[in-house]
């Protein structure tokens, strides 16, 4: 006979049986003890079918192939430049992936990327020894310059860029700010410093928030009572794109 | 004169009262408040993070780090000299021990957890209470764990087996045996039994089925900590 012994979407902790019988799997964050499923980390349960897994709600960020991420250059190296990720693990800017001008053999690779510069990349590959492989050949993939940057917890990077970039588009659209959401918890925000602060303030609410219902029209109430109604753009703010696959890399 | 009743009046298998509380660190990743009587633990981990110097990286998996400290004012008078020392070096690898079987690494090579368990007032258990912590602290920061693990002392004063020792019953003027047992609460394996003094067979069998019992209970407010972290509010998606 088998059963689920915690609700969906209920929190876990580590140790709990979330289910009895063969009929379930294990999924990502939980592990099977002979009839048992249990959880192996604190989390939100989320039932997927017969399968099992767990949503987590806190914790580092972890380099992911695809993830699109705002790191810090720390190193420049003969054949490239060393990231700041955020992570445990710092990634690897190879020279063939940096940019798509070419670079001359034993030229300064300073000119391209200094110490201290903030990239827009993205992760072509992850060894298992978490080697981090990034690239910069993309669209929007670059340079960021002025500005400034906050860490959010990567567990909220989704519900920070909403439904198809729903949720960051319209706090582009009420402050004016340019704003780049990296997967691994650093938001870039450019803007005049007050519209700056609003656009700070109304991520950190979502941040808090984020797991009360009715989310997106409660910041949109927010940023009306400080902003007043929306400028008529007719378009979204502008062209920064942020990476909207948050949505589905919530579940896997 | 035998000991006929606890100095502080509880029963035999009772434990003192105990508050736990999740995420009280807030740059920290992970963390959590511990008090068992007047015993009081707080646990903060950072990490999975860089580790240097870099021959202490091991490949194969991460590396779980742990920093017991006394502080100076915590003990019952006397000042603990601050830093580590002998003890507390000693202790730390004890935790170390009892927190690595439940803890998965496998996922984070070359890199460490740190763990720091700092203790303001003590009055005896400070391991136990600290393993406790420590082990609400890791699920906090959201690191992949077989189970929890739950400590708590247990022993004999005189004739009669106890469980939570407090200090006046380790100093008390007679036989005593102070077993701190830490114990992953899923199973009921043992991952840390210490012994200071001396006891029978029965007598120990008696002490860690107590043990035992009072692990489970730790066990229901460690997870009730971590839960009601996130209990404000109804959850959607």
């Amino acid at each position: 006979m088998s059963e689920i012994l915690a609700k969906d979407k209920e929190i876990v902790v580590p140790g709990e049986d979330v289910a009895t019988g063969l009929d379930y799997l294990p999924g990502h964050g939980t592990y099977r003890d002979g009839e048992k499923i249990v959880a192996a980390r604190l989390g939100l349960l989320y039932v997927d079918g017969r399968a099992l897994k767990i949503i987590p709600l806190s914790g580092q960020y972890m380099p992911k192939k695809g993830d699109t991420i705002i790191g810090k250059v720390v190193d420049v190296a003969f054949s490239g430049w060393r990231i700041e990720t955020n992570s445990a693990y710092p990634a690897m800017l190879s020279l063939k992936d940096a940019t798509s001008e070419f670079i001359q053999r034993g030229a300064d690779l300073t000119r391209y990327y200094d110490i201290g510069d903030l990239v827009v990349a993205n992760i072509v590959n992850v060894t298992s020894q978490k080697l981090v492989d990034v690239s910069m050949k993309g669209m929007g993939l670059r340079k960021i310059m002025g500005g400034r940057t906050i860490k959010v917890s990567p567990h909220k990077v989704p519900r920070i860029i909403g439904k198809q970039g729903s949720m960051v588009s319209m706090i582009k659209q009420y402050t004016g700010c340019r704003i780049i959401v990296g997967q691994n918890g650093i938001v870039w925000i450019m803007g005049p410093p007050e519209k700056e602060m609003v656009a700070v303030n109304t991520i950190r609410k979502i941040e808090e928030e984020s797991h009360v219902s009715g989310l997106t029209e409660r910041i949109k109430i927010y940023l009306e009572g400080l902003l007043g109604p929306a400028p008529q753009t007719g378009s979204n703010g502008n062209q920064d794109d942020q990476y909207e696959d948050g949505q589905e890399s919530r579940h896997d | 004169m035998t000991y006929s009743k606890r100095f502080d009046g509880r029963k035999w298998d009772e434990m003192r009262p105990i508050e736990a509380k999740a995420g009280v660190i807030k740059r920290a990743d992970g963390s959590a408040y511990f008090k068992i009587g007047d015993t009081i633990a707080y646990a903060a981990v950072y990490g999975p993070r860089n580790l240097y110097p870099k021959f202490l990286q091991d490949p194969e998996k991460g590396i779980l780090r742990i920093n017991y400290n006394m502080m100076p004012f915590s003990g019952s008078g006397d000042r603990v000299r601050p830093g580590g020392n002998r003890r507390s070096k000693e202790i730390s690898m004890v935790i170390q021990n009892a927190l690595q079987p439940v803890v998965d690494l496998a996922e984070f090579p070359n890199s460490v957890i740190d763990v720091f368990i700092e203790l303001p007032q003590t009055d005896a258990g400070t391991r136990c209470a600290g393993i406790c912590a420590a082990s609400i602290a890791l699920a906090d920061a959201g690191i992949s764990m077989k189970d929890m693990v739950a400590a708590i002392s247990a022993g004999r004063v005189d004739d009669k087996i106890v469980v939570d020792l407090n200090y006046d019953e380790e100093a008390y003027d007679g036989p005593v045996a102070d077993i701190p047992v830490a114990v992953m609460p899923r199973t009921g394996q043992i991952s840390l039994l210490q012994m200071d003094g001396e006891i029978d067979k029965e007598s120990l069998l008696k002490a860690l089925q107590m043990a035992q019992k009072a692990c489970q209970q730790i066990n229901a407010i460690q997870r009730k900590a971590l839960k009601d972290k996130y209990h404000n509010g109804d959850i959607n998606e």
